[in-house]
């Protein structure tokens, strides 16, 4: 019996650092959690992108349910989530609002006009600096925030049909329930 | 003469091609220098295993400004580390904070140190008790020649 146990304890351990390697493997170091969720959603006051003359201030947007995509024309990424986001704009489960992060008006203008525009409106944050309140570091991202103008969601990267299904809808269901 | 003077002149040529290179973005270079030393405490989220003090991406450069404008405002140093963490979490941090959640990160090391040093002087004193009967025998020494 004693003989056995030599043997199997290096087993274990080894097979415990798998398992730990294995877990390990699977995690994405890109995705780091945000300190934001179920916080107040930062403040802004930012013209729109198409009517410079027009602000519009995170007071503006409380009682209601929406989403925040941050996005930007020289964002490859975007180009990916963009047919994604049309379709679940289309469904007008929620508003979209759009944070064109660190861009230029007439390009970030073209390219919705190029790829289509499936915001209510999107907010012009030229020299990021509301991006880098909402903690924004790898564009595209998203966000809900709830009635209260609290942050609820943020996902990193493009948004994928999956992600819609599995984490929004729910909490879109929830939020509004 | 001129044998010394062409490498000084190049010396000297050397480092004000090198100043020229390296002006800070502010004129205070005492400021600087705090930004400096704040930022490279920070990581950059981008390029993770870089701080912000060596980053060349965009986020960081905007970060170093953001530090710079506080620290011009007179903000301190712990107002900034707020500041960062707020928005991006204890991920910024390179020197993570001592909480319930990191005491194994922090503690870690030496808990096993510990442990693999207290197995090994309980193996040895077990070894040390026991017959020689109880070992190998050493192998023959090689023949004398």
């Amino acid at each position: 019996m004693k003989k056995y146990l030599r043997y199997l304890i290096p087993l274990v351990i080894f097979l415990a650092l798998v398992g730990f390697l294995a877990a390990g493997l699977k995690l994405d170091p890109k995705e780091v959690p945000s300190p934001l969720i179920g916080k107040p959603a930062p403040g802004f006051a930012l013209t729109r992108l198409d009517q410079p003359t027009l602000t519009i201030r995170r007071e503006d947007l409380l009682g209601q349910v929406w989403m925040l995509n941050v996005w930007a024309s020289w964002c490859t990424a975007c180009r990916e989530e963009h047919p994604v986001l049309l379709d679940f704009a289309k469904r007008r489960l929620v508003p979209v609002y759009g944070l064109n992060y660190k861009d230029q008006r007439s390009a970030g203008l073209r390219w919705l006009a190029n790829y289509g525009d499936p915001y209510e409106t999107s907010l012009f944050d030229p020299d990021g600096r509301v991006g880098i309140d909402w903690g924004v570091y790898g564009v595209p991202e998203t966000f809900v925030i709830d009635r209260a103008g609290v942050v609820r969601y943020k996902h990193i990267g493009a948004l994928t049909p999956e992600v819609i299904r599995e984490r929004i809808e729910p909490l879109l269901r929830q939020l509004h329930g | 003469m001129a044998k010394f003077l062409l490498p000084l002149l190049l010396a000297l040529a050397a480092s004000l091609a090198y100043a020229g290179e390296a002006a800070p973005a502010t004129a205070d270079p005492v400021l600087e220098a705090r930004m400096a030393r704040i930022t490279a405490e920070l990581r950059c989220l981008v390029c993770q295993n870089q701080t912000i003090a060596d980053s060349q991406s965009g986020l960081a450069t905007d970060l170093r400004q953001q530090v710079r404008e506080m620290l011009q405002r007179g903000d301190s140093e712990q107002q900034i580390i707020e500041f960062m963490t707020a928005r991006y979490g204890d991920f910024v941090l390179y020197r993570p904070p001592v909480r319930s959640s990191t005491l194994l990160l922090w503690f870690g090391p030496a808990l096993l140190l510990v442990a693999s040093i207290t197995t090994l002087v309980l193996v040895l004193r077990r070894r040390s008790k026991l017959a020689d009967d109880q070992f190998e025998p050493d192998p023959e020494p090689p023949e004398a020649r």
